[in-house]
């Protein structure tokens, strides 16, 4: 389509004081395609009004707004989906980053009359910029495809029950899972849960009964008893489910997927070392006692009599690092609910709580206080150190008890709080010390082997495995505190204990977010845009397959696992299970990757764009790629505090990092710059990328386009990759300017005018 | 104005509740009572146990509410009246005047200019505030406000005419607005419990006895001067610090309950002090260490630092111990010896209270002796719930969009 550019100046907030707008716009009359060209002292204000009116008169149908940030007025400046606009920002990344006056001074000592004044080439330099990305783009088309708006909930326990019914009342139809023959999951072996209500004293009737009778009864839910998920291919809004069971199978298709498949107890058999489970008949796990109490009372395996005194080792197996190493959150109240059952069916019996935290947190605080003051109930803070068997009595031994001597505990019963393991994580492949220290283990397929681990739970048919990725110790989590529900496989959400360790109230609370996420999902495919963190962009990745060299980088890369694969290797995108970072296009070595807005052409046409001067004015020229989320953001702050910019510099901001190709590296150099550089978020294991892995990825490419530059004979340090955290803006221009130094100490590139 | 959700409070929990509503499709208005979203979340210098910035998913929260035409936000605005039933509400807000309109370019001619200096509470009074200003580096609305305890100041005109956009407009008075909504939601959030009524520890008295959330602003502060966290008192540098946990929590006298992030929030705060002070010696007084989950990892991270001593016991009092310094005496409850180490600042690690306490939801709720709202009355979200960190309140805020979106079903 025949593009129809506006063009409009702002001259206020100080943009006018450091440029020359008389100057600036005979270069775009001169340089740049427009229909219309006009400057106001206040865009933001009834400006606008003008801008509406050309658009609708002239037709236009790209706005170039060269004034503030597209962090201000973001609403105001919004034409309609047909209507591209470019928002460049004068403000920050000319006037407030830099003063005038400091390079009138230089070009008056160099009397470097004739020349262009830096300032000019460089907001000069910003707007061909903008006017060859408008060029070479068009407004993105959402996708428009038939999906399904029914949800899938796997797993049948108090998080997945509230996840089917907040969706089945919200008007959702829902197909809930459960590989037990009932619903209620863990839960339905509790007497008894934690408190729900003032004065939080006594342990409350179990939800599951009420649960099921109203999942059972809803009829926006269809149940699936004594079934397991088979199968489960596509994206969301068109997620292909195959349900089976003892008599065969059923498929289905769904729009998202709530998985809420729950933990499992660690394995007390592994606690026979240290806590003598299965060597000493009268331990038992708190599953054990649990159930124990609820079928004809507790009563020792030895000599099936009432034990006289009970002990209740808390972290059995947990906050160990030869076990599991995290605390699972529940096991301090479950031991304080078991001691009051043990109590009231044993009135004459002793409980010991053996802890090395009390763990009640919250209001929870009040039933840690109520079990305190029952009689027979004692409470004793040590590190377990051995357990022997001494006759007819258990002997637990304890170091580092507030007494600040060893204590021996000796009871006819012992009870080990097992901690909760999520029903994700996978015998040996994920055990704690393999994978400490590793957040992301995820896709960490082994180099021989051709499968991936598989939980079972969900048996993805994704290239980049069958399960959702999971965080240290097997839980699928999501790595963000501001985004607890983001996974990496756009569409399915985890609920309950399969993402962390939780109590009922909070499972139950779970299911309820997970839903609203599966819902949203939905309703965002239905129009075809994106979720978080672009949301509601309508852009998606095309692919010129006929030039693909089946090299796999694309589909590897992606974060959230978009692309599959056909019998040649070719990628099947997936675009409703795109998140439109564009790290695949950052990937692909042949640039067959692109979005309409967004792609390895419009990048290349901005950086050719700028006017690289003649060796002869020994001018640096460096080339920065920022990061969108947090460094442009960090850069944007840094201008509102006056902080400077060197006037060698032009910024290119990304969606990511990490869809940087190092084509336009290459194009940089090719073109005359002196240097690259590239600013993105944090990665490593506390990583503050939006897409995940982009940071970490940009890093990793790096390495080749240091070898590159090499073998061109051009020194490796005229690239530099940095991260910053959009607080430390101070940091993002400091970095810029200490870059741009170090290649001013360098030769000119020696490209320059090839 | 009409809507699908009114949500009540503009902090973390509260934004995410209105962008994950509009996420789904419905028009929400997020009403917040200070001139700023971000509520306690802003005031943090990092969240544990990442170490990472707020502002960085605030900015992305920002983003998604700048983009999104189904949200509407109110600042300064508080409800005043809200009735009807599930499906049926109605509100009447009381919006205080920003004094500026939002023809504010953030240019800052007007903080330049103006000499009028405020008591500064988002800085629990560690600083002077200019008289118009921005809350934060990265605030929504992106634009200045004027504090109401200067407006009628003589020199505020003077600003006036500075504003190159004649933003500022000294006579705007306070409007109501009426908001016929389906669903209400709650996220009133939390005030740091008053610790100059914990007696005995002399915070207010000894001015390097510091809150945690004071500790945060300290520490923020200082890192955005490109400077150290330094001793209020004479500016001295940290070598030796105290951490004081359960200052008032847990306690009959004060909080009788946990506020379940304080153990991982100072613990955080060890970092802060590490990475500035890498000799720096730190005694962190628990009762019991409460890092559930993967938390538990953070915790140990902390034990493996050689110069972070962890001490059990409940710190009874801080005592002058002359200098500037404060003895920090803590009691073993089971022996009742004491422990007295003599450090040069100590921080409380003071709970949360939740505003509902003295702020009751205008609607039928079910709250606790504590004043955390219950399921049963109004939905709710966030520490309005119970004490929670942040990726707590924003699960309870997805969660409660979901029950909200129930009022919603049309019949």
């Amino acid at each position: 389509m025949d593009t129809k550019v506006g063009i409009y100046l702002c001259s206020g907030c100080g943009i006018k004081d450091t440029i020359d707008l008389e100057e600036l716009k005979s270069t775009i009359d001169d340089d740049l395609n427009f229909v219309e060209l006009a400057e106001d002292e206040m865009v933001c204000g009834d400006f606008e009004e003008k801008i509406r009116a050309d658009v609708k008169e002239k037709e236009l149908n790209r706005v170039i707004i060269g004034a503030c940030s597209g962090r201000y007025f973001a609403d105001k400046f919004n034409f309609g989906p047909d209507v591209m606009v470019d928002r460049v920002p004068l403000r920050e990344l000319v006037a407030w980053s830099h003063d005038r006056k400091d390079f009138d001074e230089v070009m008056e000592e160099n009397d470097w009359d004739g020349d262009e004044h830096p300032i000019h080439e460089l907001a000069a330099d910003y707007m061909r910029m903008s006017s060859a990305r408008v060029e070479n783009s068009e407004p993105p088309t959402p996708i428009d495809e038939e999906i399904s708006k029914d949800i899938l909930v796997v797993g049948g326990g108090v998080s997945g029950m509230s996840a089917a019914l907040a969706s089945a009342k919200a008007g959702y139809k829902v197909n809930l899972v459960e590989k037990d023959s009932e619903l209620g999951g863990m839960t339905r072996h509790f007497k008894m849960v934690f408190p729900t209500e003032p004065p939080f004293e006594k342990p409350a009737e179990p939800p599951v009964a009420q649960l099921a009778a109203e999942v059972n009864g809803n009829e926006n839910i269809k149940v699936f008893t004594s079934s397991t998920v088979a199968k489960t291919a596509g994206q969301p809004g068109q997620f292909d489910v195959t349900v089976k069971n003892g008599s065969g199978e059923e498929s289905f298709r769904v729009g998202a997927i709530v998985q809420a498949t729950g933990w499992t107890p660690y394995e007390p058999e592994k606690l026979a070392d240290k806590y003598g489970y299965g060597n000493f008949q009268n331990v038992v796990t708190s599953l054990e006692l649990e159930k124990m109490v609820s079928n004809g009372g507790v009563k020792r395996a030895s000599d099936g009599k009432a034990p006289s005194s009970v002990a209740i080792v808390h972290c059995a197996g947990s906050r160990d690092k030869e076990h599991l190493a995290y605390c699972s959150a529940v096991c301090c109240r479950t031991a304080l609910k078991q001691a009051l059952y043990i109590r009231e069916q044993l009135p004459e019996t002793d409980v010991y709580l053996l802890y090395k935290d009390l763990r009640s947190p919250g209001v929870y605080e009040q039933f840690y206080e109520a079990v305190q003051q029952v009689e027979g109930i004692y409470l004793t803070k040590g590190e377990v150190v051995d357990v022997k068997e001494n006759g007819n009595e258990i002997e637990v031994s304890l170091d580092d008890t507030l007494l600040g001597e060893s204590m021996t505990i000796s009871s006819e019963m012992l009870v080990l709080a097992t901690g909760m393991k999520p029903t994700t994580r996978l015998e040996g492949e994920l055990s704690d010390l393999e994978i400490d220290g590793i957040p992301d283990a995820d896709c960490e397929k082994e180099e021989d082997s051709k499968e991936f681990p598989n939980s079972g739970t969900l048996n993805l048919q994704y290239m980049q495995g069958p399960d959702l990725p999971k965080l240290k110790y097997g839980f699928t989590d999501s790595h963000f505190i501001c985004f607890p529900y983001e996974t990496k496989r756009t569409g399915i959400y985890a609920a309950g204990t399969v993402r962390a360790p939780m109590d009922i109230a909070a499972a139950r609370t779970d299911g309820y977010g997970a839903a609203l996420k599966a819902i949203q999902v939905m309703e965002q495919a239905d129009k075809g845009l994106a979720v978080h963190p672009r949301v509601g962009d309508a852009s998606s990745p095309d692919f010129f397959l006929q030039r693909c060299t089946q090299c796999k980088r694309c589909t590897q890369e992606c974060p959230f696992g978009t692309l599959d694969e056909d019998e040649k290797g070719t990628p099947k995108p997936n675009p409703m299970r795109c998140r439109r970072c564009g790290i695949c296009m950052g990937a692909c070595p042949e640039r067959i990757i692109s979005f309409s807005n967004y792609s390895p052409n419009m990048v290349s046409q901005m950086i050719k764009a700028i006017e690289i001067p003649d060796e002869d004015e020994e001018k640096r020229r460096i080339l920065c790629f920022v990061c969108e989320n947090d460094a442009m953001p960090a850069l944007d702050i840094a201008a509102m505090h006056r902080k400077k910019l060197p006037a060698t510099v032009r910024i290119i901001p990304v969606r990511c990092i990490g869809s940087i190709n190092t084509i336009w590296i290459a194009d940089s150099f090719s073109n005359g710059f002196d240097g690259v550089m590239l600013i993105g978020c944090q990665r490593g294991d506390d990583y503050q990328c939006h897409f995940v892995r982009g940071s970490e990825l940009a890093q990793t490419r790096m390495k080749n386009v240091k070898e590159k530059l090499e073998q061109l004979v051009l020194e490796p340090e005229r690239v530099r990759i940095e991260s910053v955290e959009i607080s430390d803006w101070q940091l993002a221009a400091g970095m810029i300017n200490d870059f741009a130094e170090e290649i001013e100490e360098l030769d000119q590139n020696p490209y320059k005018g090839f | 104005m009409k809507t699908d959700l009114l949500v009540v409070g503009g902090g973390i929990a509260g934004i995410t509740a209105a962008v994950e509503a509009a996420e789904v499709g419905k028009d929400v208005i997020l009403i917040e009572r200070e001139h700023y979203l971000g509520g306690r979340v802003v005031q943090l210098h990092r969240y544990f146990p990442k170490i990472c910035p707020p502002t960085c998913g605030l900015e992305i929260n920002f983003r998604r509410i700048r983009q999104n035409p189904k949200i509407t936000v109110l600042t300064g605005a508080e409800a005043t009246k809200i009735d009807g039933k599930p499906g049926a509400y109605t509100a009447d807000v009381n919006v205080e005047p920003r004094y500026v309109t939002e023809a504010c370019t953030n240019c800052g001619d007007c903080a330049e200019a103006c000499e009028i200096e405020v008591d500064d509470n988002y800085n629990f009074g560690l600083t002077k505030a200019k008289a118009i200003r921005l809350a934060n580096d990265n605030p929504y609305p992106n634009r200045y406000f004027i504090d109401s305890a200067a407006v009628n100041d003589p020199k505020m005109k003077a600003l006036v005419d500075i504003c190159p956009p004649k933003a500022i407009d000294l006579d705007m008075k306070a409007e109501t607005v009426s908001i016929e909504a389906k669903s209400v939601i709650y996220t009133t959030g939390w005030e740091p419990y008053d610790a100059s009524k914990l007696e005995g520890l002399n915070y207010g008295v000894l001015p390097n006895v510091v809150t945690n959330m004071m500790f945060e602003r300290m520490t923020a502060i200082a890192v955005n001067n490109e400077a150290k966290v330094v001793r209020p008192s004479d500016g001295a540098s940290v070598s030796k610090i105290a951490f004081v946990q359960c200052a008032g929590s847990r306690d009959r006298s004060h909080l009788p309950y946990c506020s379940a992030i304080c153990c991982m929030a100072s613990l955080k705060q060890t970092r802060y002090i590490r990475d500035q002070y890498p000799d720096a010696e730190i005694h962190v007084f628990f009762i019991d260490a409460r890092t559930p989950g993967r938390w538990e990892d953070f915790y140990q991270n902390v034990q493996d630092d050689t110069k972070t001593i962890i001490h059990r016991g409940k710190v009874a009092k801080v005592d002058d111990a002359g200098d500037g310094n404060v003895t920090v005496i803590a009691e073993n409850t089971l022996t009742g010896n004491l422990e007295k180490i003599t450090v040069e600042m100590a921080v409380l690690a003071t709970g949360m209270v939740p505003s509902a306490k003295t702020t009751k939801p205008l609607l039928d709720s079910k709250q606790d002796e504590f004043g955390f709202i219950w399921p049963g009355g109004v939905i709710a979200a966030g520490v309005a719930t119970g004490p929670k960190d942040v990726a707590g309140s924003n699960q309870d805020a997805t969660a409660a969009v979901a029950r909200a979106m129930q009022d919603m079903v049309e019949v």
